[in-house]
């Protein structure tokens, strides 16, 4: 159905060669990088679709009378030990993990059996011969191996999979709760802002993440703009936080949608783990992990929106959750990407602080087109090939994107297509 | 939704004040404007209890919008005027009725298409007397939350009656459980009167959902049909006994 094919997660895996994507409807699509092409050395492979399954159905909570959605929030890759891949997903309520495995061969030469399956009389069987593996067309195959489940009783924003590979984390509005990926009917709470009166409930968990390095450090963002970093060795329940980042408010830019443009709607660490980035509704900050009382850098996603916030609030799109990530572990470059409206995204590069803003649209989808720059004009006279702030299609927003763990590629999502983009090579 | 194009001038709540025009014209176009987005709020706070599940999120950062709007609004004074005028027909004085009471609602009404908010608008309208529309209006604006909420109510719609019917037991059976409920009435529920308009729709609400739309209900007790918002205890007090019945059998 069409709303199912709404794109809710985007993942590359570590190597790069699979990318992920999961849909409103429950379903994971894994696209699969071919391998370079040879004769045509200036293009790296394209990527084809290697498996799709139902990770997630719709559910029925009989108690509360209320359907749980199938939805896909997160897809979180395991680093690969063998043959398989494995990878975390998760709806509201219940994280799965799931094995993707290749079969391109098959047994033949039974002595029992028939090659179609049926059984043969024994007394016709004269002679043992021992069956053998012949190749056949490839078969990509999902199955569940662990079901996580019943630990959240508010919905899950975040998971996280360790620096040891054996432990996760899942957040939910309210709590945090650690996993072991072999053991599915326990999981220990590590941090819950719930409070014993929910009438004074005013913030809530948005996103966390663990540290990339050290695997006792986690981070998790607010619904009023904080990040606090939590080491797990300094108690079970990491209610007191080791760090706590916040930008003070600028009084001079202070509205009723002040804190409600300040909630955090991403948080992810560097690749070296000595920077995190922050996605609030107007902006991407970076912040160094040694300075809690203000961002390093904080880059512009739409400021020209700060002034439409009272309509944006009307029809909810100030509630719009936008992701952010990093560029691929080059040591030299340093580049943020965001998504925007109008099927925008935006990069910023973090050394020669140049930005630029991109469309993601059939248009320019043509194989080999350059994408053009756009511009969006604020105010005042709309220079040629500007696009001013009230012609923006705040339907077509661009919440997803991810970026190659070494090339750069990145995968885009509009509301319904995915899209992947690599830079021109010389 | 309204996603297209933004038409509307989106209020900053500093320019008005300083605008150039006598204080008179300025400062009910953002008390007005400040008292759109409060009765917008609780629009989409009422919208949330009608969904399958509220995005919790979305529902703390429109409730600390409203305590916001709410504190604002005591600091300076006005809560107090509109309290005033619930009970009785006091003079309007310090709100003048200009026809910037565009009464921001209004436009939407004509354009727009969030639906429980339109829904708000046309029995609104409704309500309206025999007094001039422009100086009755504003008396009404500031009622708004109130007539809301019961307006809502008489959306006539089993399905959300029977979820929010649902959604008063789920909180008694986490009560129980010793859990608190996730649903954003419950923010509310035991709030001082100086928030009056919220905690009246808010334990309205309750009281509503058991005034007799749900025939399960009526199976177990005789539903007290309040048509006040006080006595949100002797409710609890109902909902505790109807819990017995269905506990035991």
């Amino acid at each position: 159905s069409y709303a199912a094919d709404i794109i809710s997660t985007v993942e590359f895996n570590h190597s790069g060669e699979l990318l992920a994507t999961g849909d409103k409807g429950g379903r994971v699509v894994i696209f699969q990088q071919e391998q370079e092409n040879k004769t045509q050395s200036h293009s790296r492979g394209e990527y084809n679709v290697y498996s799709t399954f139902q990770s997630h159905e719709p559910e029925f909570d009989y108690l509360k009378s209320l359907e749980i959605e199938e939805k896909i929030n997160k897809i979180r890759w395991l680093p690969q030990k063998n043959a398989a891949q494995f990878l975390l997903s998760t709806n509201d309520k219940t994280i799965k993990l799931w094995k993707i495995s290749e079969r391109d061969k098959r047994p033949e030469g039974y002595n029992l059996k028939e090659e179609d399956g049926r059984y043969r009389d024994p007394t016709t069987v004269t002679t043992l011969r021992v069956p053998v593996f012949r190749p056949m067309d490839l078969m990509v195959e999902a199955s569940p191996r662990r079901i996580f489940a019943n630990a959240h009783t508010y919905h899950i924003n975040s998971i996280s999979i360790n620096s040891d590979y054996e432990t996760y984390l899942s957040a939910d509005d309210l709590r945090i709760n650690l996993w072991h990926l072999e053991i599915t009917d326990r999981s220990f709470n590590i941090v819950d802002i719930k409070p014993a009166n929910m009438e004074e409930l005013t913030e809530v968990i948005t996103a966390a993440e663990f540290h990339p390095n050290s695997c006792n450090t986690f981070v998790y963002s607010s619904s009023k703009g904080t990040i606090r970093l939590c080491d797990m060795r300094a108690s079970a329940l990491c209610d007191r936080h080791s760090k706590l980042f916040e930008e003070p408010e600028d009084p001079s830019n202070r509205s009723f949608f002040s804190e409600i443009i300040s909630s955090i709607s991403d948080v992810k660490f560097s690749h070296s783990g000595r920077y995190m980035m922050t996605r609030d509704y107007l902006s991407v900050k970076i912040w160094d992990l040694n300075m809690e009382n203000r961002p390093v850098e904080t880059y512009q996603v739409h400021e020209y929106l700060r002034s439409k916030l009272c309509s944006l609030y009307e029809n909810d799109c100030i509630f719009d959750k936008f992701e952010c990530c990093w560029n691929g572990s080059d040591r030299q470059v340093h580049i943020v990407m965001t998504g925007s409206y109008n099927n925008f995204f935006r990069m910023f590069d973090r050394n020669t602080k140049r930005d630029i803003t991109l469309e993601a649209s059939r248009e320019n989808n043509k194989p080999r087109t350059v994408l053009k720059p756009r511009k969006v004009c604020a105010s005042g006279k709309r220079k040629k090939d500007e696009i001013s702030v009230d012609s923006l299609d705040f339907n077509k927003k661009i919440l997803h994107t991810a970026w190659h763990p070494k090339e750069n590629i990145i995968a885009v999502a509009t509301t319904n297509n995915l899209y992947i983009f690599q830079d021109k090579m010389n | 939704m309204f996603v297209r194009g933004l038409k509307r001038k989106c209020f900053d709540g500093e320019e008005d004040i300083e605008g150039t025009l006598a204080g008179i014209k300025a400062i009910p176009s953002y008390n007005l404007q400040r008292q759109s987005l409060l009765d917008m709020s609780l629009v989409k706070l009422q919208l949330c209890h009608m969904l399958v599940e509220p995005n919790l999120c979305r529902s703390v950062l429109i409730a600390n919008t409203v305590r916001q709007i709410q504190e604002e609004m005591t600091q300076d004074g006005t809560w107090q005027m509109i309290n005033t005028q619930s009970t009785g027909q006091t003079s309007l004085d310090r709100l003048v009725s200009t026809d910037i009471l565009c009464r921001s609602s209004r436009e939407q009404a004509e354009g727009k298409h969030v639906p429980g908010y339109s829904t708000f608008n046309k029995d609104f309208e409704d309500d309206q007397t025999q007094d001039s529309s422009e100086t009755m209006s504003t008396a009404s604006s500031v009622q708004a939350p109130r007539n809301l909420q019961s307006n809502v109510w008489e959306m006539e719609n089993p399905q959300e009656n029977r979820g929010n019917f649902q959604k008063s037991l789920d909180q008694i059976f986490e009560t129980l459980e010793n859990k608190s409920p996730n649903s954003v009435e419950d923010l509310f529920s035991e709030v001082d009167n100086s928030y009056y308009d919220l905690d009246t729709m808010l334990t309205g609400m309750m009281s509503n959902t058991k005034m007799g739309h749900c025939d399960g209900l009526e199976t177990f007790s005789s539903p007290t049909t309040t048509t006040s918002n006080s006595n949100c205890k002797s409710d609890l007090n109902e909902l505790d006994h109807i819990v017995e019945i269905l506990v035991e059998s």
